[in-house]
């Protein structure tokens, strides 16, 4: 299923700022979207999209917005465009991000990601929309988060794991 | 070398190397700062990676969000924070709202900073490179004093001639954002200049590049000057260098400039429940807007500059019955001032209630929380749905001046009539 909103879903509207002594994931999740669209989280599969318009994520550094979907289950957030620090922290903690012009995309659709091709594949209506996945996005969204990624470059030498990291290219962050 | 734009030559600096926008970077820090809920979420991600910070005197953890802690669950969160900052010799600090603490006590001109919250560009009216982050990306930068950064490109706002009487910086911001959109400056720098920035004071500075994280930006920033120099001296650390080293250089690349008249701004007002979402005070006082509470604090507006406009235009008044008016210095430097010079006696007097320095309603977790359906005029930066408390709440973000204005009248209204 797609889950579609709007345009300007800043981070209040994802994970409100009264939730913030909330620090486990999967509570996190619970209040997804508790009050911009409160049926989101009781109903939300493994699998499912969101699909949004321009500027989502716009608002606070919190990382607990990220976090809420990332552990909602949702495959990845395809929206217009992607407010910066939203962008960076969902790399961070490897919910899977797609810039791709949605206004064609609705509920019903049966939709895949290609990240090789960087294509978003609308089944239901025979459509490929070219998507912005970067290289980096793909990388870390593999391993899960920055975490795994530098646990699997080893520690010991973090800035050595992020300059190889960064210098793979990308865009947006 | 091509010319560069401060963005480019602060980042240059730090990366060891000539960049210019668009290149992907590793560079090191000045300051790291995480306060006390983005810190709360940065200690797992950093247990992860080490057991000490890169170094103790280069990261501040002020508590500010809610502090004094309002429950047991905060209270815990902010315990364990504590704890960790001891064993890593970090002083946690509770003098106010990060971002004025970093610009009284910490930023210097050319300095790259980064912090846990999206107003960190507040500190970019000193001329230095403040961005705010997530927790999993402060982590990594405590530990490693480092981080990685696309290197943005630049827009330039230019404002010139002057303001009219009752008109004030945040009028100007929340009209820049209205022209250029909630992204208008997405993963860019927001540079200021023009003849009104040059004459605006480091105060008036400090509410444009806060209000940057409005539009989008990663960074705002204004060329350091003598103004600069003099507010360093005033806090306690001389700067000699040479300040014009940092500036843009001339035919350096921007992506846009726009230009603003400051004499044709107006006192504005961002409507529910989008920042952008601007129109002239006087065009919604017109149509009646009675108010709940006014909120005058945050790292956007309550400096001691603004709580002399509130004084200034409470003279000789007294404030509506009808609505609570709630007054957040924005840190206890400035809360000192303002007792000093007789604000906070007077306020008192006139029935407004006075908090200790911190975020406080801003982000309705205490401090004046909105019930349903309640209106509120803030001074702050953000009004999204159900920021400062219930979703069917409303807030209205305006100036201190037309905050001031409003607590007399009970209802939105224009600062104009009192200048």
């Amino acid at each position: 299923m797609n889950w579609i909103f709007g345009d300007k879903i800043n981070t209040d509207l994802i994970t409100p700022g009264r939730y913030n002594m909330i620090t486990d994931p999967h509570e996190l999740a619970k209040i997804a979207f508790v009050e911009a669209k409160p049926e989101f989280a009781r109903e939300v599969r493994q699998g499912d999209f969101i699909i949004a318009g321009d500027n989502f994520g716009s608002g606070s550094s919190r990382e607990t917005a990220a976090v809420a979907l990332k552990y909602s289950g949702v495959q990845a957030v395809i929206a217009k465009s992607f407010a910066r620090i939203f962008y960076r922290n969902a790399l961070n903690v490897g919910l899977l991000l797609v810039t791709a012009d949605t206004s064609l995309i609705k509920a019903e659709d049966d939709i895949e990601i290609d990240q090789t091709r960087s294509v978003v594949i609308n089944h239901t209506r025979g459509q490929e929309i070219p998507a912005d996945i970067p290289h980096l996005m793909q990388v870390v969204h593999a391993k899960g988060g920055i975490l795994q990624y530098l646990r699997d470059e080893g520690m010991g030498d973090l800035k050595g794991a992020l300059q190889r990291l960064i210098s793979q290219e990308g865009s947006h962050v | 070398m091509n010319p560069q734009t401060m963005t480019e030559k602060i980042f240059s600096a730090h990366a060891g190397r000539p960049v210019l926008a668009g290149e992907f970077i590793m560079a090191s820090l000045d300051w790291v700062m995480a306060h006390d809920t983005t810190c709360a979420w940065a200690l797992e991600p950093f247990a992860q990676i080490t057991d000490r910070v890169w170094d103790p005197d280069r990261i501040v953890v002020p508590f500010d969000h809610a502090y004094p802690a309002p429950n047991t669950k905060v209270a815990s969160l902010q315990a364990s924070i504590r704890a960790w900052a001891e064993l890593q010799g970090i002083k946690v600090r509770t003098d106010g709202v990060c971002h004025q603490i970093l610009a009284e006590n910490f930023i210097r001109p050319g300095d790259l900073v980064l912090g846990a919250d999206s107003h960190t560009p507040t500190g970019g009216a000193l001329g230095a490179l403040t961005i705010g982050v997530g927790s999993t990306d402060i982590a990594i930068s405590m530990a490693t004093g480092s981080c990685w950064f696309q290197v943005p490109q630049t827009v330039r706002v230019e404002i010139e001639g002057t303001l009219n009487p009752g008109v004030y910086p945040k009028d100007v911001i929340l009209s820049v954002i209205g022209r250029l959109g909630s992204g208008g400056a997405r993963y860019q720098t927001v540079e200021f200049g023009g003849e009104w920035v040059r004459n605006a004071s480091i105060s008036d500075r400090l509410t444009l590049t806060n209000m940057t994280a409005e539009i989008g930006a990663k960074a705002g920033i204004v060329e350091p000057d003598e103004q600069t120099r003099a507010y360093l001296e005033d806090h306690g650390r001389p700067f000699a260098g040479d300040l014009s080293s940092i500036w843009s250089d001339t035919g350096c690349s921007y992506r846009t400039i726009e230009r603003f008249d400051a004499g044709a701004i107006v006192p504005v007002v961002a409507l529910p429940h989008q920042v952008d979402n601007v129109a002239p005070v006087a065009v919604v006082a017109e149509r009646g807007l009675a108010l709940d509470q006014i909120f005058i604090g945050s790292c956007t507006n309550c400096r001691i500059e603004d709580l002399e406009i509130v004084d200034r235009i409470w003279q000789g008044q007294t404030l509506s019955p009808s609505v609570r008016v709630i007054i957040t210095p924005a840190s206890r430097q400035v809360w000192e001032e303002a007792l000093r010079r007789g604000y906070l006696a007077r306020f008192s007097e006139l029935g407004a209630m006075i908090t200790q320095s911190g975020c406080g309603a801003c982000l309705g977790r205490h401090g004046g929380v909105l019930a349903d359906g309640e209106v509120c005029l803030s001074t702050s930066n953000r009004n999204f749905q159900g920021r400062m408390g219930s979703p069917t709440s409303q807030i209205y973000l305006a100036s201190p001046a037309t905050a001031a204005a409003s607590a007399i009248s009970g209802r939105l209204t224009d600062p104009r009539s009192f200048s």
